[in-house]
């Protein structure tokens, strides 16, 4: 059983990863390096107005002052940021009207990744899917920018609205997440290049997903993007993510920063399919994936909601958070993170709970397996003012494998007395019951292990808006089928 | 020799306390004692006193306690008057009782006693030149001076303590009743340290006491190092009763070999600032280890609670239910760690923690943390703060009973579930009754020792009209 589990477990790991090709588009670079210039030089080349060219040295002077923390679960290599070029982006041929003239090459690519660019192209049944597509340090198209804009919906590249929208941009950049909130979040801040941009006015309810695409194509660069979301008071918009990079042998830097604002009554819902390339069997290569993803619900009753699945990256240091801010105000985090081989994850949530009667709710499904270490680690902090608030959390971890490692840091802080928190985790292996069960009815090891997995992450995937749920079940048992332990 | 004035505590009045009394400290101690002696010193030096950047201390602040400035004796306390300290006796138990005064040995007649059994118990002090090959086989062996400062910096200071020695097979007829009563007219840091070795097949109960006897303040450094040899067990309570002007860093350090058994209580009723550092290292396969805490705080009072425990070998079950009620200004800290190590197979491990808040101004923080390296294990932790249950709350006042009753009733429900986990039934009811007496905010300390507070023919009773239920 067990030479034959390892047999099966070695197929999988062995299997290659199936976004790692790299594409030869003409890219231009920014120097290697950080320094002010290369900061002058993102930012000029960019034609940005002068507050954003402000806002990057302020946060760079910072950055020079931090120290790269180290209080992770995480054994990090050392990165030396003057070698990383820190913006890379497709040479413009000219300036692009419609999608015929995006350069062939790229459509390519995202039609291999599975991203349709083409606004005809709908899945059968189902409503269109807006996607802003961010290749290296730019965006490269946004789809249905029209058909939303109808609504009053904005959704284009950080860019674009840098360009078109300054006001908006300078009223919320930095709210949630400040350039001083820690060293990945000011390096970020200094020399993020692109993201998207959306803005739901009020009353409104989006009509369809909107959704982000990530791909690192360029060699030796960092990708650091930044995302921000605003949902005026009664809108409602449901936003995915998704990431790929080709497979290299050095590790690639991801610094990303999304802030979300909901005003009262508005609901969030992001969802994130992570797939960075993972580095091979052996450690080698992969994405260091440091994000800082906060959410703020100013408004009374308003809602931000967190699903992850986070299965690629060498390195996965995030915790995506809520503030809750107005009164009855609910914030959510689901999660499934799959490590493999020697992956490392530090990822969990941070629910701050401000305004009375608000309520929080963490699900967070851990899954280790070969060599690699899945921590989670959260925090609910309850102020002395929420009165009356809940929290329930639940984080459980699998290990698959006797060499992985799962951990669990659960910080819970109460200073009030009419409040709840509830917090409960376990730590197993797959029940051999189970899987006797399922093979003695003729279901094989492999099956059994993914029909065990998927039911285990199962309240986290139904989060998940039904296009990337198809995606993240694929990647689940692409991931794990198979590893008995 | 004089006492050391009432100086702030510093790291730098410890070093150079130790470079002038040197000579004097190492005067009993065989070779490998001044080795380890020096090299805890030398540890410490590095180490200094624990600060909140660090991640385990980073909720208790020691400087308002430190700034308080404490007297340090090198010496016994004279003019004992012992019949003080051993007044603390629990009725209709018999029990052997070892009393300490401000951390030293109070020697009666005998320091050290030998039973006929081969049990020997008494003063550390006389231990060491009696019995070195005994100390140096197990002192220093269990406490971790190289990542601790308050620890390293007991070692280095050992003087004097209580020393247990249950040989293999030996069954300690009754229970040991340690007790530790601070009383002086100044402010005083003291340090005592604890070696209780307890053989293969032996068995040892012990209740260990620390009860201060006036309001002055005062700063306890006390380790303890407990040895628990293969199939043997350990049956130990730790009763903390102290007045709100005292902190006290209690560091427990458990070695359990194979098989071994352990049961450990702790029990904080009062208590300026209490830390319970408790390690327990499982250094042989098939350990068992339960340990129980309840803590009851009221006004500034603050209670941390750091449980670490070493699954390093395989199929050992380890439990902590470590529960609380905190009133007024109190506040509560539960970091609980459990360590499996690679080859730590067939690991059954739990943690869990409850905490009921009376005010909003008490505050609980609660890490139940878990570092789990092999995939053959069974391990669950839990943290819940809450209030009473409304609906149970609502059952007993539709019966008639009275809210400040009902309220009572449910919080010594919630309390009970780690008091019936007593083994002792004469220690069980007296514990019940000082737990009574807590939650009515009746017991505090008292001029008497508040084991004297109430008589086991009149145990304590709420006061509930039973023909009304």
């Amino acid at each position: 059983m067990e030479s034959e589990a390892n047999k099966i477990l070695d197929e999988v790991t062995q299997g290659d990863y199936k976004y790692g090709f790299v594409t030869d588009i003409d890219t231009e670079f920014a120097p290697v390096g950080l320094s002010e210039d290369t900061i002058r030089y993102i930012s000029t080349k960019k034609n940005e107005p002068e507050f954003m060219l402000e806002f990057r040295l302020k946060a760079y002077r910072h950055w020079l002052t931090l120290v790269q923390p180290k209080w992770a679960h995480l054994r990090i290599g050392p990165i030396n940021f003057q070698e990383i070029i820190f913006y890379a982006a497709p040479k413009k041929k000219k300036e692009l009207s419609s999608l015929d003239e995006v350069d062939p090459e790229l459509l390519a690519t995202f039609n291999k990744l599975g991203i349709s660019l083409d606004e005809q192209k709908k899945l059968a049944g189902v409503a269109g899917i807006a996607v802003d597509a961010v290749i290296d340090s730019v965006s490269v198209k946004t789809t249905f920018s029209d058909t939303l804009s109808k609504h009053g919906i904005i959704f284009c590249s950080f860019s674009e609205a840098v360009q078109n929208h300054p006001a908006l941009v300078k009223q919320y950049m930095g709210s949630v997440v400040p350039y001083t909130d820690n060293y990945f979040a000011a390096l970020n801040s200094a020399v993020f290049s692109d993201g998207s941009f959306c803005f739901i006015p009020k009353g409104v309810r989006c009509p369809m997903e909107l959704s982000t695409y990530f791909r690192i194509n360029a060699a030796n660069t960092g990708q650091f993007e930044r995302t921000l979301i605003v949902a005026e008071e009664g809108a409602y918009v449901s936003y995915m993510e998704g990431c790929t990079a080709p497979q290299r042998d050095e590790n690639q830097l991801h610094a990303a920063i999304v802030e979300i604002v909901a005003m009262k009554d508005a609901e969030v819902k992001y969802s994130t399919v992570q797939n960075w390339y993972p580095g091979d069997k052996n450690g080698l290569g992969g994405i260091y994936n440091f994000v800082t993803k906060r959410g703020i619900c100013k408004g009374n009753n308003s809602k931000i909601s967190w699903t992850q699945v986070e299965t690629g990256s060498a390195i996965t240091w995030k915790y995506p958070s809520c503030i809750l801010l107005g009164d009855n105000s609910v914030g959510e985090f689901y999660s499934v993170a799959v490590t493999n081989n020697y992956q490392q994850a530090d990822t969990g949530t941070k629910m701050t709970h401000l305004g009375k009667n608000t309520r929080s709710t963490i699900i967070s499904k851990g899954i280790s397996a070969g060599k690699s270490n899945n921590s989670y680690r959260g925090l609910v902090r309850i102020s002395k003012n929420a009165v009356n608030s809940r929290n329930y959390s639940q984080c459980d971890s699998l290990l698959l494998g006797a060499r992985c490692g799962a951990h669990t840091y659960p910080y819970i802080q109460v200073d009030n007395k009419s409040s709840i928190v509830e917090h409960e985790a376990t730590t197993s292996k797959i029940s051999e019951d189970q899987l006797f069960y399922c093979q003695q009815r003729g279901i094989s090891a492999e099956s059994a292990i993914g029909l065990i997995v998927n039911g285990y992450a199962k309240e986290v995937l139904k989060q998940l808006p039904m296009e990337f749920a198809v995606e993240a079940q694929k990647l689940l048992s692409i991931s794990l089928e198979g590893s008995v332990g | 020799m004089q006492p050391e004035n009432k100086e702030i505590i510093t790291a730098e009045r410890f070093i150079s306390l130790f470079e002038k009394n040197r000579a004097f400290l190492e005067t009993f101690d065989t070779k490998a004692l001044v080795k380890i002696r020096e090299d805890a010193m030398a540890s410490f030096t590095r180490l200094g006193f624990p600060d909140t950047t660090m991640e385990t201390w980073r909720l208790t602040d020691l400087e308002e306690s430190f700034n308080r400035g404490y007297d340090y004796h090198l010496q016994p306390f004279e003019d004992v008057d012992a019949q003080k300290v051993f007044r603390c006796n629990i009725p209709h138990l018999d029990t052997a009782v070892i009393g300490q005064l401000n951390g030293w040995y109070v020697s009666k007649d005998v320091p050290l006693m030998e039973l006929g059994n081969g049990i020997i118990m008494g003063s550390l002090a006389d231990a060491r030149k009696k019995y070195p090959q005994l100390i140096e086989k197990y002192f220093g062996t269990m406490a971790d001076d190289a990542g601790e400062g308050f620890t390293a910096l007991n070692t280095a200071y050992t003087q004097d303590g209580v020393f247990i020695y249950v040989p293999d097979n030996v069954k300690s007829p009754k229970p040991v009743q340690l007790i530790n009563v601070i009383h002086h007219d100044q402010n005083l840091f003291l340090q005592s340290r604890n070696l209780i070795v307890v053989g293969a097949n032996a068995r040892l109960s012990l209740v260990h006491c620390d009860d201060s006897y006036n309001h002055q303040a005062s700063f306890s450094n006390i380790v303890t190092e407990i040895h628990v040899g293969e199939h043997g067990v350990m049956d130990h309570y730790k009763l903390q009763n102290l007045n709100n002007n005292s902190t006290l860093i209690s560091s427990v350090y458990f070695r359990m070999e194979a098989s071994a058994s352990l049961e450990s209580h702790y029990i904080s009723l009062n208590g300026g600032l209490l830390r319970n550092n408790i390690r327990v290292l499982f250094n042989g396969p098939h350990g068992t280890a339960n340990i129980y805490g309840i803590y009851l705080m009221d006004r500034r009072q603050h209670v941390d609670n750091q449980v670490f425990v070493d699954h390093a070998h395989s199929g050992c079950t380890s439990n902590e239910t470590f529960k609380g009620i905190l009133d007024e200004n109190a506040r509560a800290i539960f970091n609980g760690h459990v360590l499996v190590r690679r080859n730590a197979t067939k690991t059954d491990a739990r943690q869990s923690n409850k905490n009921i808040l009376l005010t909003d101004t008490a505050r609980v923080n609660s890490k139940p943390f878990l570092e789990i390296y092999n995939d053959d294990v069974k391990c669950s932790h839990g943290s819940t703060t809450g209030q009473l249950d409304p609906e149970s709350m609502f059952y007993l006042r539709q019966r008639g009973i009275g809210e400040e009753t009902a309220r009572m009733l449910l919080m010594f429900a919630f309390a009970d579930e780690i008091v019936t986990k007593i083994a002792i039934p004469q220690l069980r009811q007296r514990i019940e009754d000082m737990v009574k007496k807590r939650l009515q905010g009746e017991l505090q300390i008292c001029e008497q020792c508040v084991l004297h507070c109430s008589t086991p023919e009149h145990p304590m009773e709420f006061q509930i009209d039973m023909s009304k239920i």
